[in-house]
């Protein structure tokens, strides 16, 4: 008996598929290598901005339009467009995927900094910080839950997009869709597939892990007593009255 | 005349297009006292402390410190010479509340050790335990946040504190608490503190002179809160500070000299006939003589809730206020230990407050 789950389950357990030059542990590096450099990129762009649209409020109108617009582009026609223009080479797509990774990361930001309590960037402010350390010392260290958010939506997209570069003859584990695509060789699709959602899973746990060690645990303390939830299910009393409908 | 710390020189605050939030303002706060703000929302109280800090930019006019004009200091400079508490206590959720404390010391370049150091005597000082120190502020009640917040403003040993309605946001009983803390604290520090309420009962506590503001940022009276009690400027003040004015006028008299008579006390609101039965109001105390409620003398079972208590060297508001919640109609005084000193009655509270006010009109 063979199926096509048995046929991928073999694929993926055979040692040859895994050595070699374009074996699974050399795309797995190939991917993340392309997903970090479109990653630092669009950081490197998107931080910035948002930081900036979140601590002045300027621009905000700008940003949610842009982002959405871009957000709308359709992926594989992007990366047409951009090497039909640029040309083959490793560039030219990973330009292509940071303008589809820049609006998840700007929003982020910008969300992660506008959601700090403004009496505490008030204060911060009072309290004789200049623009830069209420900025760093205020709203970045207590907006990074949102942020890093953010992030991880971002590079969870990326590590799942960046798969197409194999449409224009890069390597990582696109290729196994792609090259199946065209053998016919469904079970190395879908092991590719199964491939690229695990490697999503593992770095989405990794970067969870991250969050929960460097995140100040007062930034993400709940419940916030200073502003008290309209109704305090951890009340038993409370919790009873609202399954039941009221207190009478 | 005491010295002036901070003087307001024809001070004008007009957000764009709208009426002015402060209009021409001119005052002059004393050095080492306690000057209170206060009004009806929309009187430019909040906005005037802030121009103190330069949080807000006054549309025209000066404003100096110390004789220094704020408008030639860097902000963030000027800001860090002041303490600055405000209503939510906006310390940083993700720093633990020594670090909090420690922030402006920080900012001034006090290494990290030195700064925590300070900060855990300051916690002291405000009266919280150490190991609340290292705890973060979504885990303090409001009351110990706003010490907090106190704390943070005192780090730095600033010589002005700016304080912004902050203790409007706790209870009666916490506010009451932290009002006379703030109180105990000024004796020791004598800070020239400006502090902003719309609450005229807590100006009247706190103030060693009080502003009455008036909607569209005008200065509607400015002197003692004695004084604003007993002869406000206009009826715009006298509206403001209530019809329990002449009652809280009180709270300015002392009531030493009010007599004490002996009462009939109990161990136990349980009467019985050897108790001598029914007939009068006794006072049921513990075994040390503290004061624990009232048995009745129509059927002399069940304690009596007790009404507030009068305690020596309180003002004849307090020995007032004594006599009329009690159910007996007499109020109860009790010593430093909390023991009773014997009952007071509101007639003869009543006899001294006329006695001090024909000695008022004696005075030259």
């Amino acid at each position: 008996m063979s199926n096509i789950f048995t046929d991928t389950f073999a694929w993926l357990a055979d040692p040859q598929q895994w050595s070699g030059s374009s074996g699974i542990a050399v795309r797995l590096a190939e991917h993340l290598q392309y997903t970090a450099l479109v990653m630092l990129i669009a950081s490197a762009i998107a931080v910035p901005i948002g930081l900036y649209v979140g601590h002045t409020g300027r621009g905000r109108v700008a940003v949610v339009a842009v982002a959405g617009a871009l957000r709308a582009l359709p992926t594989l026609g992007l990366l047409t467009l951009f090497v039909l223009l640029a040309g083959i080479g490793l560039m030219p797509p990973v330009w292509a995927l940071v303008i589809l990774t820049v609006p998840p990361l700007l929003a982020g930001t910008y969300a992660g900094v506008s959601s700090v309590d403004r009496n505490v960037v008030d204060a911060a402010r009072a309290m004789g910080m200049t623009e830069l350390q209420v900025l760093f010392r205020a709203e970045v260290p207590n907006g990074l839950q949102v942020m890093s958010g953010g992030f991880r939506t971002g590079i969870l997209q990326v590590i799942a997009t960046v798969s197409v570069v194999a449409y224009i003859n890069l390597g990582g584990l696109g290729r196994y869709l792609f090259d199946g695509l065209v053998l016919s060789d469904f079970p190395q699709m879908l092991g590719g597939s199964l491939l690229i959602a695990g490697l999503a899973i593992a770095v989405d746990l990794i970067l969870a892990l991250f969050q929960r060690l460097f995140l100040s645990p007062g930034a993400s303390a709940k419940p916030d007593r200073s502003q008290p939830a309209a109704v305090d299910l951890t009340d038993p009393v409370t919790a009873e009255a609202v399954v039941q409908g009221g207190t009478s | 005349m005491a010295e002036a710390m901070i003087v307001f020189e024809n001070v004008t605050k007009r957000y764009q297009g709208g009426q002015p939030a402060v209009d021409a303002l001119s005052m002059s706060i004393d050095k080492g006292a306690i000057t209170v703000f206060v009004g009806p929302s929309g009187c430019g109280k909040t906005t005037s402390l802030r121009m103190i800090n330069r949080m807000v930019e006054p549309s025209s006019g000066t404003i100096t410190v110390a004789g220094r004009n704020v408008s030639q200091e860097p902000a963030a400079r000027l800001r860090r010479s002041m303490g600055y508490v405000m209503q939510s206590s906006g310390l940083m959720p993700h720093r633990s509340v020594l670090d909090n404390i420690a922030t402006v010391p920080r900012l001034n370049g006090v290494p990290k050790a030195a700064a925590r150091k300070r900060a855990a005597e300051l916690l002291d000082v405000v009266g919280l335990a150490p190991v609340l120190g290292k705890r973060y502020p979504s885990q303090l009640s409001g009351g110990q946040q706003q010490r907090v917040g106190v704390a943070r403003a005192l780090a730095a040993d600033p010589p002005v504190l700016l304080m912004d309605e902050p203790f409007s946001a706790v209870d009666p009983v916490v506010r009451d608490e932290l009002q006379q803390e703030l109180l105990r604290l000024q004796r020791e520090l004598a800070k020239t503190i400006v502090f902003v309420t719309h609450d005229i009962d807590e100006a009247t506590v706190l103030g060693d002179k009080v502003a009455v503001f008036a909607v569209g940022g005008k200065l509607a009276q400015y002197a003692a809160p004695e004084e604003i009690l007993r002869a406000p400027a206009n009826d715009f003040v006298a509206s403001f500070v209530g019809r329990d004015r002449g009652f809280r006028h009180l709270a300015f008299n002392a009531a030493d000299a009010v007599r004490l008579h002996p009462v009939k006390m109990v161990q136990s609101a349980e009467r019985t006939v050897a108790d001598g039965g029914p007939g009068e109001w006794a006072l049921v105390v513990d075994a040390d003589g503290r004061p624990l409620g009232w048995s009745s003398p129509r059927d002399g079972t069940g304690l009596v809730p007790g009404g507030s208590l009068f305690h020596r060297g309180d003002t004849l508001r307090r020995a007032l206020d004594a006599a009329l919640s009690s159910p007996s109609g007499l109020g109860v005084a009790v010593d430093d230990d909390g023991r009773v000193a014997g009952v007071l009655k509101a007639a003869e509270v009543l006899a001294l407050i006329e006695e001090t006010r024909q000695n008022r009109e004696e005075r030259p």
